[in-house]
């Protein structure tokens, strides 16, 4: 009863207070509109110095939007509409129909030709005075982003009309970013006023234009010349830190999703020493999951993502115990006959899959929050999606530990898997533990298709490219061992990517391939080779 | 039982004498038949004629595959490799056969190089316009492949499903160069436009009856070899291997070179099927390498019934036929089809169908002496 009331009193005051909010919110917006107005108002005036001082004005306010008004002043796209007199600015002047939308709302209002709008009127000296404020008029702005946009537009844009007011920027800025930023945009405009000790706050910057400024003057001649070429090549060796770093984050990526796809297959061919070929078709199962609930749930591919974790486990755990009980429990110590019936199975897997949703790729929304990426700077960006995929695979992986190191099932698959005989002899249901074992690494192959998902598209091939880089991980790393998985999937990630560059993909993937082919022939066992009873 | 295998010669065999003999008369009957005037009943169409021409090719193919499967217990996921490369061997001979009647018209390079901008020939290609070399090739680059692979891999004693794991990426490894245009080999449309061989029309009616009596040929000396080799010692040898490895190295046998020769063996046979192929299908790309395509053929020898030989002639003959069947009528359910097979024959038909044949002549032989015994 309590608790009831609880929540009832809850959720009036969030009422409330979201209603207060949105009062506050309009009053303000309303405010804002009407000096908006005015300030646009001044600007449609027929006396050019009455236009030059409302244009000062303008720079002076507080508006969120005066750095688009005067950019687009400066380019004759603010308009406005000979109907009701709106002002309008024209997105793109291009062809008759201009997409145009409200100045004062950001509102996106259609198409109008040319004939229903009246251009706001400048002349030259007008434009040469806009010039430098719309450059530096979001410099004011108070989010932080914007500020970060507009100084990084400055770069290489400085000129004297600007300069002295960048400087007060300068000054004034708090954050860090658009502070490295606008010294870097007024850095490159003293070395074009030939300033020597402009290159020292150049040193260290790792924006294309002040590698493009410098090269010229380090061609040359005299003491400027040898600054630029010590601070290009601070520069160029930073440069390559952040490509290493780069192709060090794909190589761990990739090195991720390798572990996600074969430490499954650790479990079932390491631990029960059961080869399923149709591995790769549970990852596609896994996939073609996450396609099905997204599209049961348009519009919310956050949600739909989060439900495909379980739902990807449990669909590729069902029918890995499928497979474990109609066919793989008949086969036990054939090894070469499993090889085979699975691969049956996973033939009939795609084309099952081929049949019920067309043999063509289909793409897989990525949510919001896993798009874009995080800039470092730069010369470094990591995409979020790659970074999920990693953190997902160590919490796999970190999960998978603990059940096999502390839990009960564990316990039973490691006894099973040493002495099979003597664990039944102790107790142990051997059955049960197989079925729980090949649905754990099943699942696992699921789990491995959701997060595939994220990174390419889903299609029937997709098990098959994952499988024999999949078995190579396991054989790389040590059959049975699940830290030689980690090892040997990380390591042939990164290997695969360091290689890329210089010899490409494919031919990466063949020598990853041909190196593995004759690491095999030196330790048979792989990495990390099972040792004392655990070895057969 | 070892006395009476050596005594009898091979060519008194009961199971040598009825494959040769099957051999010797479907490829009478169906030259005969294609010799025949075009509306005749019995008429039977150079296409026909072609496409039995394969199945023998994947006949031999599986053969050669039986000999280390079913007698070395080696389960090579990679045979198709060797088939391809003899293939490609073949079809290198056959595209400087070309010569100026390319698109292009270059007398000295294919079609592909000049498109590629290619100005020489590369050093690989040369001397393959002359067909002796390219036979040569046709048997020493898997010969050659095979014994590089299999010394790292028996050496190192690399056996059961790892062997089959790294063949299979052996044979992936290469689908993806081959796939490559700076390899040199046609990229993906691989080499094709063949339009003479040994100075013959490549297309016309004799040349396409010559080969595919070639193929019967090559199948039945390819079957006598398989056999003459599981009859010698070097045979039984390769069951012990199978069957207990570590035993027969303790006796004293070098078990790395017994498993090599027969791997040798194996894969230039393979390779012969593949050069047999590929004028009579007219086309070799990277796709003979795929993984799917070297499995597919263990499915053949499987159905077919391991280590009798014969098992893998009927196997790939019956499995091809299927395929054409399914894929001419409903394409999306041969895929469903060749699953099945695996999972059944696995499961439910270890033996494959030379497996039934003998269970069925033992069944008669025992009616047959109880019969005896009650008379």
């Amino acid at each position: 009863m309590i608790s009831r009331q609880l929540i009832h009193t809850f959720f009036s005051v969030l009422l409330l207070l979201g209603m207060a909010l949105s009062l506050a919110a309009h009053a303000e917006d309303s405010a804002d509109a009407s000096q908006a107005k005015q300030l646009l108002e001044a600007l449609d005036v027929r006396s050019y110095d009455a236009k030059g001082e409302a244009i000062k004005q303008l720079a002076q306010s507080d508006l969120p939007q005066k750095g688009e008004w005067l950019e687009a002043l400066r380019d004759g796209r603010l308009q406005r509409q000979k109907d009701g007199g709106r002002f309008v600015i024209v997105e793109s002047d291009q062809g008759r129909e201009w997409p145009i939308k409200d100045a004062i709302s950001g509102e996106e209002l259609g198409t109008a030709t040319r004939r229903d709008l009246d251009k706001v009127r400048i002349n030259n000296q007008l434009r040469s005075q806009l010039q430098g404020l719309a450059a530096t008029a979001d410099l004011d702005s108070p989010d932080t982003g914007r500020r970060e946009a507009a100084a990084k537009r400055l770069i290489g844009e400085v000129d004297e009309t600007t300069a002295d007011s960048v400087a007060v920027r300068l000054e004034q800025e708090t954050d860090g970013d658009v502070k490295a930023r606008l010294r870097t945009a007024l850095g490159l405009y003293r070395l074009e006023q030939g300033e020597a000790d402009a290159i020292d706050t150049l040193r260290g910057s790792l924006d294309p234009a002040v590698r493009n400024a410098l090269r010229p003057i380090a061609a040359g001649d005299g003491p400027l010349a040898d600054e630029a070429r010590t601070a290009l090549n601070g520069i160029e060796q930073k440069l390559k830190f952040n490509r290493w770093l780069q192709t060090l984050y794909f190589g761990i990526s990739m090195g991720s999703v390798l572990v996600l796809a074969a430490i499954g297959l650790a479990i079932t061919f390491g631990v029960m020493g059961v080869i399923n070929m149709a591995h790769g078709e549970l990852i596609m199962l896994g996939a073609y999951t996450t396609f099905v609930i997204q599209q049961l749930l348009p519009g919310q591919p956050g949600l739909a993502l989060g439900l495909s974790i379980p739902a990807g486990f449990l669909v590729a755990a069902a029918f890995g115990i499928a497979i474990e009980r109609g066919v793989i429990r008949f086969l036990k110590g054939r090894p070469l006959e499993t090889l085979l019936a699975t691969f049956g199975i996973s033939l009939i897997l795609q084309q099952l899959v081929r049949s019920v949703f067309s043999p063509l790729n289909r793409s897989v929304v990525t949510p919001d929050w896993l798009q874009g990426s995080l800039v470092i700077n730069d010369a470094l960006a990591l995409t979020l999606n790659r970074l999920a995929v990693i953190v997902f695979c160590l919490i796999v992986f970190t999960a998978l530990m603990i059940i096999m190191r502390r839990t009960r099932l564990g316990l039973e698959v490691r006894a099973v898997t040493q002495n099979r005989t003597m664990a039944r002899a102790m107790g142990v249901k051997a059955a049960r533990v197989d079925i729980l074992t090949f649905g754990l690494g099943s699942g696992i192959a699921g789990l491995a298709g959701v997060a595939l998902s994220q990174l390419t598209n889903v299609g029937p091939n997709m098990g098959q490219s994952y499988i024999i880089d999949s078995f190579m991980v396991v054989v790389f790393g040590g059959v049975g061992n699940l830290w030689g998985t980690l090892v040997a999937g990380m390591s042939l990630g990164i290997v695969n990517q360091v290689i890329e560059p210089w010899a490409g993909a494919v031919l990466a993937k063949i020598l990853v391939l041909a190196f593995i082919i004759l690491f095999i022939q030196k330790r048979p066992r792989g990495l990390f080779p099972q040792k004392g009873r655990a070895a057969e | 039982m070892m006395q009476d295998v050596q005594t009898t010669s091979l060519f008194k065999e009961r199971s040598t004498l009825l494959v040769l003999g099957a051999l010797l008369v479907v490829t009478v009957a169906v030259t005969l038949a294609n010799l025949l005037p075009q509306g005749h009943p019995l008429y039977v169409s150079t296409f026909t004629v072609s496409l039995l021409g394969k199945y023998l090719c994947y006949a031999l193919l599986a053969v050669a595959l039986d000999l280390v499967w079913g007698y070395l217990g080696i389960l090579s996921l990679g045979h198709g490799a060797f088939f391809a490369l003899g293939g490609y061997a073949m079809g290198m001979y056959l595209m400087r056969q070309i010569g100026a009647r390319g698109v292009y018209g270059n007398p000295e390079l294919p079609d592909f190089m000049v498109f590629l901008n290619w100005h020489e020939l590369p050093w690989y290609w040369h001397g393959f316009s002359s067909f002796p070399f390219a036979m040569a090739m046709v048997l020493l680059v898997p010969g050659a492949l095979a014994f590089v692979f299999g010394w790292l891999a028996f050496r190192s004693r690399v056996s059961g499903v790892y062997f089959s794991i790294i063949t299979q990426a052996l044979t992936y490894a290469l689908m993806l160069a081959f796939y490559r245009n700076e390899m040199g080999f046609g990229g993906n449309n691989g080499l094709t436009d063949f339009k003479e061989i040994l100075g013959a029309d490549v297309w016309a009616e004799d040349t396409r009856r010559t080969m595919f009596i070639a193929s019967s040929v090559a199948l039945a000396a390819g079957y006598l070899i398989c056999r003459a080799i599981t009859r010698s010692r070097l045979g039984r040898l390769c069951v012990a291997v199978r069957d207990s490895e570590a035993r027969t190295r303790f006796i004293g046998y070098r078990v790395e070179h017994v498993k090599l020769a027969v791997f040798v063996v194996s894969a230039m046979l393979a390779g012969v099927a593949g050069a047999l192929y590929v004028p009579q299908v007219g086309i070799i790309n990277p796709d003979q390498f795929s993984p799917l395509f070297s499995i597919e053929l263990v499915v053949w020898v499987a159905l077919g019934g391991r280590a009798t030989l014969y098992g893998a002639i009927i196997g790939a003959l019956v499995v091809n036929y299927l395929k054409t069947v399914f894929t001419g009528v409903m394409p999306e359910a041969w895929l469903f089809a060749l699953g099945g097979l695996f999972v059944l024959v696995t499961v439910a038909l270890p033996k494959g169908i030379a497996g039934l044949l003998r269970f069925r002549q033992g069944q008669a032989r025992t009616a047959a002496s109880r019969q005896e015994a009650k008379a």
